[in-house]
């Protein structure tokens, strides 16, 4: 317990110290408390229409203009957070659940169970998953919770196989072996001696997922396919961007420089956390 | 050798099949009928057109029916376009989306790994940070929004270049290419730098300096053999983001490729075209990764011995 203790402590140090990733992680809370308090926060209401208004280029009124409707484009950018950074959480929750529990299950028990679980993971990795949630999205409807399970369906492989290496590496250090001699049940091992050992990487792989999934998300909903009206998340607002940016140019740029901004902050955070956790693989 | 490429092309064909058959019975599971989108058709018509579409059998037929007639490339007709069929239009779409997939790979070929290999040899200076600093903008910034913006700048404001169509006016295969293809530079460059940093720490290109071969020649003649394994065999996994990539720039530039058409069935619940579509799609990347895992077997004589 001590020496785990210290790991995170020197990590956390790690972490301080590199610059990217601090900007990364201090611009994801910022966000995180954008995208909880935007109800008090956002200036106006984002679905109420102001026709006659139309598109306003940004103002000290608006501060990043208004869309063709008439609405308040910041207070949208502030919703559509809450629906990226939300599909972004829960998707990569799903992947966590299904590819840890497959991955600690597989590493384990090894064997004929581990080839054959491994084997199913080898060959849905060549099955090609954009068509197929498309396919999804198209057939039963486009619903958001769907949507979440359909992308975290499709990120836990690397997931699984990531915990299985690990975990495979772990079970023949010399303290399972010492908890297996002395007889602790299964149960009892993942949750005291496998799973606090393998947290690192999984936190690493975390939060690296979460940018690919949010794109995901956005490249369905710029193709239609994704979150519908009235919700917007930032890919439903860079698609009405690109609609009208030959007039209201405003309305593609800030909705894009805050997806691109997020997604840097999470991919810098991303590659500090892992450098921080695991200083042998610095990157890729 | 030849051996685990029989293997793995074993492994493929039932693969195919099962997609394939997965796409057929989530197709036929959505809700109501192809027919029943706009209008009420009269029961009688609804009968006919049933019987032609083959969907009065009973499911299991149908099935047997869809698969003996996709084995000999019959992917039968589209419901939304009558008198085409959707074999006719893939073979329409394909050579478009080809084209435009090919001039991608080739820009972020070229640019991914000279700015890769350069960012490696010169690690730690304004020729490493410069390159990767713009690769992992490339990363982040999405293909829908590059497009647009680079539509903005080159054909809106600086109106250089054409910002639609495909093989209608000079220049117009520039921007689609550039947009496809940035994302893939942008990996390949951050693959080909880490591959070549490992690569020239091995102690065989120290041999070939110790005997004194200027530095350019161990790189082009040692390094880049190994330094570029990791890129290639990215090159298959890629072929399901191009084909992905190839779904927005198509819809951005309105560019007449199987994308575009793919996205359109998708809208238009064109069910035979979705489905047609998929198992093209998947069968082409599943291909293209075996093809991939082939280059990289024969590239990487230690992998041989792992598998």
């Amino acid at each position: 317990m001590n020496q785990e203790s210290s790991l995170w402590s020197d990590a956390w140090r790690r972490l301080l110290a590199n610059k990217a990733a601090l900007a990364g992680g201090i611009i994801l809370l910022v966000l995180i408390f954008l995208a909880i308090f935007a109800p008090w926060i956002a200036p106006h209401s984002y679905s109420y229409q102001n026709l006659e208004l139309g598109a306003q280029p940004p103002s000290s009124e608006f501060l990043l203009g208004t869309d063709t409707l008439g609405r308040d484009l910041f207070s949208r950018i502030l919703y559509g957070a809450r629906v990226s950074l939300l599909v972004g959480f829960v998707a990569t929750s799903v992947a966590l659940v299904i590819g840890v529990s497959w991955g600690i299950v597989a590493g384990y028990f090894g064997g004929r169970i581990d080839s054959v679980m491994m084997r199913i993971v080898d060959v849905l990795y060549g099955l090609p998953f954009i068509i197929f949630i498309i396919l999804l999205m198209v057939i039963f409807g486009r619903n958001i919770w769907l949507l979440f399970a359909a992308i975290g369906a499709v990120e836990w492989l690397t997931m699984a196989r990531i915990v299985r290496g690990q975990v495979l590496t772990v079970k023949t250090q010399e303290y399972v072996l010492a908890a297996q001699a002395m007889g602790v049940s299964n149960i009892q091992m993942f949750r005291k001696h496998i799973f606090p050992n393998i947290l690192g990487p999984i936190a690493v792989y975390a939060t690296l997922t979460i940018p690919q999934v949010m794109l995901l998300e956005a490249f369905l909903s710029f193709l239609g396919l994704g979150i519908q009206p009235p919700m917007s998340s930032w890919g439903t607002l860079i698609r009405y961007g690109v609609e009208s940016m030959e007039e209201y140019s405003w309305l593609l740029i800030y909705p894009g420089l805050t997806f691109t901004l997020t997604l840097f902050a999470l991919n810098f955070f991303g590659d500090g956390l892992r450098d921080a956790l695991d200083p042998k693989i610095s990157s890729d | 050798m030849l051996q685990v490429i029989l293997k793995r092309i074993a492994i493929a064909i039932p693969v195919i099949l099962i997609v394939a058959s997965l796409t057929f019975f989530l197709v036929r599971m959505a809700p109501g009928g192809p027919f029943d989108a706009e209008k009420v058709v009269p029961p009688q018509v609804m009968k006919n057109l049933n019987a032609v579409y083959n969907l009065d059998a009973p499911l299991i037929i149908q099935y047997r029916d869809y698969m003996f007639n996709l084995v000999q490339g019959d992917f039968g007709p589209s419901f939304r376009y009558p008198g085409r069929s959707v074999t006719e239009m893939i073979f329409t779409g394909l050579p478009v989306t080809f084209e435009l997939a090919f001039y991608a790979i080739i820009v972020a070929m070229i640019i991914g790994s000279l700015a890769g290999v350069i960012a490696a040899v010169k690690r730690n200076t304004l020729l490493d940070y410069v390159p990767m600093t713009i690769a992992m903008i490339g990363i982040c910034m999405p293909t829908f929004l590059l497009g647009p913006l680079l539509v903005l700048y080159f054909g809106i404001y600086l109106e250089a270049l054409p910002v639609s169509g495909w093989d209608s006016l000079p220049g117009d295969k520039i921007l689609p290419s550039i947009t496809l293809g940035a994302a893939y530079a942008a990996y390949i460059a951050r693959l080909s730098r880490g591959g070549m940093l490992e690569t020239l720490s091995q102690d065989y290109i120290r041999t070939a300096r110790a005997k004194g071969l200027p530095e350019y020649q161990v790189i082009i003649k040692h390094a880049l053999q190994g330094g570029l394994v990791p890129v290639v065999s990215f090159l298959g996994p890629a072929v399901a983001g191009l084909i992905g990539g190839s779904f927005v720039v198509e819809t951005i530039f309105q560019i007449p490729g199987l994308g575009r058409f793919y996205v359109e069935a998708a809208f238009n619940r064109d069910y035979t075209m979705i489905l047609g579509t998929t198992i093209f799609f998947s069968t082409l990347i599943i291909f293209f990764n075996l093809l991939s895992d082939i280059a990289v077997l024969l590239m990487n004589p230690r992998a041989r011995s792992q598998t």
